[in-house]
């Protein structure tokens, strides 16, 4: 399944089987690491498949290739799901993916610049993601380059004023070039969104921002797969997806608990887990 | 190189006006070189590149934390951004956004803090940066630059566009005593000795090193033979200056328009116990100002030369 190249796969289920990959080493990956944020890793799967196998232009052989297309996971805490695309396409090493979080490993906690070149931007300190993202997008359109920024945000992240004042920018400068995409789990550290700090009504906040607004179940891969070309053919706007999740999606006592926003599987809850993955 | 007692005090453009003329320069000779505001153009001076380069200056509107970032994401991309706002809105509601996207990745992005210390003037302590040298020096990478008139703050400039890496200057809004001959080079972390002596030393920055001039003066005169240190580089800070200082004069005064706590002083008093303790006595501000003319300010709050005068007898008393 090991995609080395920019060869982008566009059948749906070859896809959900390079998901179900993925997750098994988000599960392998914290369970070694003992810490670590495997349900909103878990939740963001399709997404990051989706993007990384199918709808993104990048070339492995190159991360420094001007006309890539840019990612940026604003929520960094989902570092793995990220650290096992990256690993899959052939950007870094998968052996060393169970390093994760260790003393020297370039699979630091959040996503760090300094270790993996290929990472677009350092991230882990919520609400700052999409600002960056619009620095790119806004370099693009000074250089009359074409490429595509797409950045995830979490849903708890967007409590962060600096995503608004973002939004404010990104719809009046008319910066289409850009997608944003809610991973929206529902689970925030403290326990559900709607207990901490509620979001809705969520997909009219951004249209009354200027966005154009996608609606979609966030693991269904062909509607990940139009809403992406939908968003690359609307112009003079960005576009937002709201991706509806589970959180810790996959692994059936994962799913909607918010215990595992931030507490790694034991040695046997991966042992069940990667069963269930299997 | 001058003698104290030559110098007059002449106002040239305001530090923030070299800043705007030379970002129209940096412009015109590197179409990398864009620029973020924050609704302030017309006070930051980036109103001149804003006019010639239209394309090339992003209008973040009264959002500084996001300005930072589109600053770091366009610095990923390959260019040249500066971002810039007064110091006390960037420094303090960027901060964060400096810490994470800028120093800690190494980002290549240039902030232009405006409007520092108490000579503002009328717009009183919300509008005040007394706190950003500290702010600035906290951030890892970073280079600190605090020049003195139009003619360092050229140079500052200039040298903060063709450095890869995080560069803050610090900048004033009130015309600037002329201190630099137009055809004056500067190096970076290098302080300029402005007048040799081996009494005592007077290490200024910014707005304060035109005090420190006036100062010599006056001591001279008193047959007190004062050293005047110009430190437009912050950090890296010039240790080898301040210990030849230490050494060869005893005694030093260090003036800033800053909170004494936690600016130049400190960082100068921390290189002298490393290299060679000495007595200090620091001229700053203890804490926030009020509204009132940029002179009566500098006046009520005891940041002119008979000040610092005051100040090199308390320290040569020390010796």
């Amino acid at each position: 399944m090991l995609v080395a190249s920019m060869e982008r796969i566009h059948d749906p289920a070859a896809l959900a089987s390079i998901c179900k990959q993925i997750r098994r080493h988000i599960i392998t990956m914290t369970g070694a690491a003992r810490s670590g944020h495997p349900g909103g890793s878990l939740s963001a799967v399709e997404i990051v498949v989706t993007l990384y196998w199918d709808v993104m232009r990048h070339d492995p052989a190159r991360p420094d290739w001007p006309e890539r297309d840019r990612f940026i996971l604003s929520k960094g805490h989902a570092a793995p799901v990220l650290y096992a695309a990256l690993a899959e396409c052939g950007y870094t090493p998968k052996d060393a993916l169970n390093t994760l979080r260790k003393l020297g490993s370039i699979y630091q906690g959040h996503p760090d610049k300094r270790f993996i070149p290929a990472l677009e931007a350092s991230t882990g300190s919520l609400g700052e993601g999409l600002s960056v993202g619009l620095g790119m997008a806004l370099a693009a359109r000074l250089d009359k380059r074409d490429f595509r920024t797409y950045v995830l945000l979490g849903d708890g992240e967007i409590q962060e004023g600096q995503i608004w004042e973002a939004a404010m920018f990104a719809s009046y400068h008319k910066v289409d070039n850009i997608c944003a995409i809610v991973d929206y789990n529902k689970i925030q550290l403290d326990g559900f969104v709607a207990d901490i700090m509620d979001l809705e009504p969520l997909a009219p906040k951004w249209e009354s921002f200027g966005w154009h607004v996608i609606d979609l179940d966030g693991h269904d891969i062909p509607a990940l797969q139009k809403a992406f070309a939908e968003a690359a053919a609307t112009k003079g706007k960005p576009t937002v997806i709201i991706a509806h999740t589970v959180k810790g999606k996959g692994v059936s006592f994962m799913e909607n608990n918010p215990k595992y926003h931030g507490v790694a599987p034991t040695a046997e809850e991966v042992e069940l887990a990667l069963k269930e993955l299997a | 190189m001058l003698t104290a007692a030559k110098f007059e005090k002449k106002l040239g453009a305001a530090t923030r006006e070299a800043f705007g003329r030379t970002l129209v320069e940096l412009g015109r000779e590197n179409p990398n070189i864009v620029v973020g505001d924050a609704d302030l153009t017309k006070s930051t001076m980036t109103t001149y590149f804003a006019k010639e380069f239209p394309d090339r200056l992003f209008e973040c509107g009264i959002a500084e934390a996001n300005m930072v970032g589109i600053g770091a994401g366009l610095a990923l991309a390959g260019k040249i951004p500066f971002v810039s706002s007064f110091s006390a809105f960037v420094m303090t509601k960027g901060f964060e956004q400096l810490r994470v996207l800028v120093a800690y990745p190494n980002a290549n992005v240039k902030v232009v803090g405006t409007h520092s210390g108490i000579s503002i003037g009328e717009d009183g302590p919300s509008q005040m940066s007394i706190e950003e040298i500290a702010l600035a020096c906290a951030l890892p990478n970073f280079v600190v630059l605090s020049p003195a008139d139009e003619v360092a703050t050229r140079w500052a400039v200039r040298w903060a566009a063709a450095h890869t890496g995080p560069v803050f200057i610090r900048t004033g809004r009130p015309k600037a005593p002329i201190i630099y001959n137009s055809d004056a080079s500067f190096e970076i972390g290098k302080a300029v000795q402005l007048v040799p002596g081996s009494d005592v030393t007077i290490v200024a920055t910014g707005l304060l090193v035109a005090e420190a001039l006036l100062a010599a003066g006056q001591l001279e005169s008193e047959g007190v033979s004062a050293r005047v240190l110009d430190i437009h580089t912050i950090k890296p800070l010039d240790e080898d200056a301040l210990e030849r200082a230490a050494r060869e004069t005893g005694a030093l005064v260090v003036a800033e328009e800053h909170l004494v706590d936690s600016g130049l002083g400190v960082r100068v008093a921390q290189a002298l116990a490393k290299r060679c303790p000495a007595p200090i006595e620091f001229i700053g501000l203890e804490g926030y100002a009020e509204s009132g003319s940029p002179d009566e300010l500098l006046d009520k709050y005891g940041l002119r030369a008979p000040n610092i005068v005051e100040a090199v007898r308390r320290v040569l008393a020390r010796k």
